[in-house]
């Protein structure tokens, strides 16, 4: 049987794999760093754009089987999310400027690893069934290991690589498990299917405790992505290690891999067994959001705050998902509105996440790692402007004024849990926003303290410029929270 | 004419980028643009006062003088609606006048830390705040504007604070947080069961699309983080650490307005919202008010540090405003609103004093003050009366607020609100005690080393700020009627149906 492919709808697909051979046959016939990174930014606008231009067009799938299952759709959020995943990796390319240029990583390895790794950010979101779900999540992952261990001469660098590797291997093995299962049950991988399957056949599974293992198992090893908690000690060790643009890719674009992975199974294909995902996930957020809270407090180093900052919004991020435990989170309503939660506070997040490694990349030399926080004192007399921009981004995590977008994303959550009946989570949520001003407050007043001997370092022009628009688009979101929340619910 | 109510927000606004955006040799102009801006804020808030919308039934519920209701985030049910009345003219005002005073102070003199237009520019934003917070009659858009004066009134103790100011604004902003986090939920709660976070609307229904139970869940999440703001004992704790290291306008502002969203806010949103929540809570209310009233004005009596204990009269005072809020009649909500505006206007002017004390002679220690009328008899003179007119001598503003509240209280005739009223009345007494006895320490007796060498002028600058909060202290204490004429009919919109 010959499968017709629909290739307009693999586009974004084509554009996306096109622009990791071609930054690495530029790398091999002209050498020359400038080139290359040229080559992948237009690789990864082409991208944006030809994603871009298929949202605009009409729905389509392809490699269907029997008519209905098909294992790759084009709809209008997978498209804008393939867009969203372009411009991170535009973003994280504009920050990597200055590193590329110290020649403490290779530039087309460098550049090659990324556009490969987000290729499959850019499937994810058209992924229809477990199998596609997985290989992209894990064609966005598998590049990051080397990414991770990139940098020349850094011991830490390789541990961090390491226990990342090693870490993600457990989570995915975990994963395929859980799906394993799920297809040995229904006999299904398609995630509409699946959820049929698991509706039709609901007493014979529900008397079976293999499927709740599958739920969770499927569920826990997704949640590895986006370091949630059981799984989220590598993010520490492997944010710190790693290049900073590197741990920028890693808390914004692969979180937002595992934040699209845990929607599509948990909404699409487990719907039917809510009642057993939602209080895993609820249990999922309110450790994750606590523990990474409580971590984050202690930590001395930038980028460790930062990691363990960005575990316990993951745990945020999880939260509007753990509506899903009460039976009143589990109407269609419910579910559309915790579903454009989840994908609302996200967005914000990822907004200013890129900010503030931003300003880290801009404020710290060219091959050196985040530092400690005694390392950015001064920062806000010898660079106010990026300073500024640094601040913002953290008070916007912290979720209060003048970081307004932050404001509406804790907004969002809450208003999600309460309307779905989640009070209890709702206030676990509210309270750890409290322990959580504590070290985002810290981490800003680092800069405003006395200046160090460091002098004035310039800060290269696509780091600006790109840092620039990040702000801006905080900015604006905080003004205007509706255009997210408008592309959220669709 | 509603465009007056987006100017009050968007002069300040816009005083404090332009201020903050000056180069750092342009600091004096930045302060300059700054106090302009809060003097044009002030100039348009007075006339506020003009009725624009019909005038109210008297049915239950907010009339408001003038509004403005555009839609801002429709998925949040976020309406940029403001409006102004009878409650919340006269803190809009007070809060407009006493910006203006700091930010012309601020003009004058610099606490240490220099950057004076950075100052300027945090206070022009904690305005912003506070205003929108006095002028939101969306519950969601009320929320908003109370977060914005969190971080500003952080930098402004944490960067022009004294010594331990780090550790006193952290204390700050994490208490704070941690109240209006409880007032997010507590929002929400009440918009997801309703489909409405129009106070307007809701406070006409009287709580009636809210069952009982969850009435009286958002009373108590609002009444805990408007506590925490007020300061209502036992969650005061923040408060005289800000106050005694906070910067003199820092502590006038903080005191003077800023403690005021806090009962604005239990009397606006938590009784107009959940009113049968608020006649359920309302005697652990009461109680409470008069613990923070017998609290502070003991712990008073052993204060050694004089910001310390202006602070902690604060506690007290505030017992006053909520003891009256929380007998839910008539008499005690416009006793808490007077209460509320003459606290501002004194204890603003009494922290204006402290500062100007311990500018002269560097220590706030009363051990260490003495005979202050000796060297600086005018500035004795102005403490004199801040003092008596806080410790609630009739026909100075501190009275009515105070016997109205015990009168209110004990007018309800029951048992607990009688003891609750003779306490609190015994609480007023210790306040005279030890209002005096600060007096006693600081400006009678010989003249200690520290004050025997200080200045004795008092610079314009001085003058000008005080000269109209002692004016207003007056005119308020001998005319109650200018602050209670203008809340009788709203007071009397909010209570119908709440006892």
């Amino acid at each position: 049987m010959v499968q017709s492919v629909d290739h307009v709808a693999l586009l974004p697909a084509y554009l996306a794999a096109g622009t990791a051979v071609l930054v690495f046959l530029v790398d091999l016939l002209v050498a020359r760093r400038g080139a290359v990174l040229a080559a992948a930014a237009l690789g990864v606008l082409a991208t944006a754009a030809g994603a871009f231009w298929l949202r605009r067009q009409p729905d389509r799938q392809t490699f269907c089987v029997a008519g209905d299952a098909c294992s790759y759709v084009v709809t209008d959020r997978a498209a804008l999310l393939a867009v969203l995943f372009a411009l991170l990796t535009l973003g994280v390319l504009a920050f990597s400027a200055p590193l590329l240029r110290s020649r403490a990583v290779p530039a087309g390895e460098y550049c090659f690893l990324l556009a490969a790794s987000m290729t499959g950010g850019v499937v994810l979101g058209f992924a229809g069934d477990l199998i596609t779900l997985i290989v992209a999540l894990e064609t966005l992952t598998v590049p990051l290991y080397i990414l991770v261990g990139l940098r020349r001469q850094a011991l830490q660098s390789a541990e961090g690589a390491v226990t990342f590797f090693v870490v993600s291997v457990v989570a995915t093995a975990v994963a395929l498990l859980g799906a394993a299962l799920l297809y040995a049950l229904t006999g299904a991988v398609h995630l509409g299917r699946l959820a049929a399957a698991l509706t039709a056949d609901n007493d014979r599974l529900r008397s079976l405790p293999l499927t709740a293992t599958a739920v969770v198992l499927v569920l826990v090893g997704l949640a590895f992505k986006v370091a949630a908690v059981p799984l989220h000690a590598w993010a520490p060790a492997a944010y710190d290690g790693a290049p900073v643009p590197v741990a920028a890719y890693l808390s914004t674009a692969s979180k937002l891999g595992g934040v699209v992975a845990i929607l599509y199974v948990a909404v699409g294909a487990l719907r039917p067994w809510l009642d057993v995902a939602g209080p895993a996930l609820a249990l999922l957020a309110v450790l994750t959001m606590t523990v990474g809270n409580l971590m984050a407090l202690r930590q001395r180093r930038m980028v460790r705050l930062l990691a363990w900052s960005s575990v316990a919004q993951a745990g945020y991020i999880l939260a509007p998902l753990g509506a899903f435990a009460v039976s009143p989170g589990r109407t269609t309503d419910a579910l559309t509105v915790a579903v454009a939660a989840t994908v609302a506070y996200t967005v914000f997040y990822v907004v200013l996440e890129l900010g503030a490694f931003g300003a880290v990349v801009a404020l710290r030399p060219a091959d050196a790692d985040g530092g400690s926080l005694t390392d950015y004192r001064g920062a806000a007399y010898r660079s106010p402007w990026v300073a500024g921009a640094f601040v913002l981004a953290l008070v916007g995590l912290a979720g209060l004024p003048p970081g307004l977008a932050g404001l509406f994303a804790k907004v969002v959550v809450v208003r999600s849990l309460l309307g779905g009946g989640a009070g209890w989570l709702a206030v676990a949520v509210a309270l750890n926003a409290v322990i959580g001003l504590a070290y985002y407050v810290r981490a800003s007043v680092a800069l405003f303290g006395p200046p160090g001997p460091a002098g004035r370092a310039r800060v290269a022009w696509p780091v600006a410029a790109a840092l620039g628009a990040v702000t801006l688009v905080a900015l604006v979101v905080g003004f205007a929270p509706q255009l997210i929340l408008d592309a959220a619910a669709r | 004419m509603s465009a007056v109510l987006v100017l009050v927000l968007a002069i300040p606004a816009l005083g404090a980028v332009v201020a903050a955006a000056l180069p750092a040799r342009a600091d004096r102009a930045g302060r300059v643009v700054g106090t302009l801006a809060a003097a044009l804020t002030f100039g348009i808030s007075v006339p506020l006062a003009v009725r624009t919308e019909p005038a109210g039934s008297g049915a239950r519920g907010i009339h408001p003088w003038q509004q403005l209701d555009v839609a801002w985030v429709p998925g949040l049910d976020l309406r940029f609606h403001l409006g102004v009345d009878g409650i919340s003219y006269p803190l809009v005002v007070l809060t407009t006048l006493l910006t203006l005073l700091c930010c012309g102070y601020t003009l004058w003199s610099v606490p240490g830390a220099g950057r004076g237009r950075l100052l300027t520019a945090l206070l022009l934003v904690i305005e912003v705040g506070i205003l929108g917070t006095f002028l939101a009659l969306d519950l969601v858009l009320f929320f908003v504007f109370f977060e914005v004066v969190l971080l500003p009134m952080y930098a402004v103790i944490a960067v022009w604070g004294g010594d331990r100011r780090r550790h006193a604004a952290r204390k700050f902003v994490l208490y704070t947080l941690f109240g209006s986090v409880l007032l997010l939920v507590g929002v929400f709660t009440v918009v997801s069961t309703t489909g409405t976070a129009d106070l307007v609307r809701l406070t006409a229904e009287g709580g009636s699309g809210l069952a009982r139970g969850t009435q009286l869940a958002a009373f108590i999440l609002f009444a805990v983080a408007f506590a925490v703001k007020s300061p209502l004992w036992p969650l005061h704790t923040w408060l005289p650490d800000a106050h005694t290291e906070a910067p003199t306008v820092g502590s006038v502002v903080l005191a003077g307005v800023l403690l005021k969203m806090g009962t604005y806010g239990l009397i606006r949103v938590a009784i107009g919202v959940a009113p049968y929540g608020a006649q359920r809570a309302a005697p652990v209310l009461g109680i409470l008010a008069v613990a923070a009233i017998l609290v502070g004005s003991l712990v008073c009596l052993a204060q050694v540090e004089l910001k310390r204990l202006i602070a902690y009269s604060s506690v007290g005072h505030m017992g006053f405003v909520v003891l009256g809020i929380a007998t839910l009649t008539a008499t005690g909500l416009q006793a808490a609103l007077i209460g509320n505006i003459a606290h501002g206007i004194i204890t603003g002017l009494l922290f204006f004093l402290a500062g100007a004390v311990k500018d002269r002679t560097h220590t706030g220690a009363l051990g260490e003050l003495g005979g202050l009328r000796e060297t600086a008899p005018a500035l004795a003179g102005v403490l004199g009366f801040a003092a008596i007119a806080s410790l609630g001598l009739p026909g100075l503003a501190g009275f009515w607020g105070e016997a109205f509240a015990v009168v209110a209280s004990l007018r309800l005739n029951s048992p607990l609100w009688t003891v609750l009223g003779v306490l609190a009345a015994l609480g007023g007494a210790v306040t005279a005690a030890y209002f005096l006895r600060l007096l006693r320490r600081v400006t009678h007796g010989p003249a200690s080393p520290a004050v025997a060498t200080i200045r004795p002028r008092l610079a314009p600058a001085e003058l000008m700020s005080w000269a109209p909060l002692i004016v207003l202290a007056l005119v308020v204490g001998l005319l109650p009627a200018t602050v209670v004429s203008m809340a009788a009919r709203p007071v009397a919109a909010v209570v119908s149906g709440s006892r």
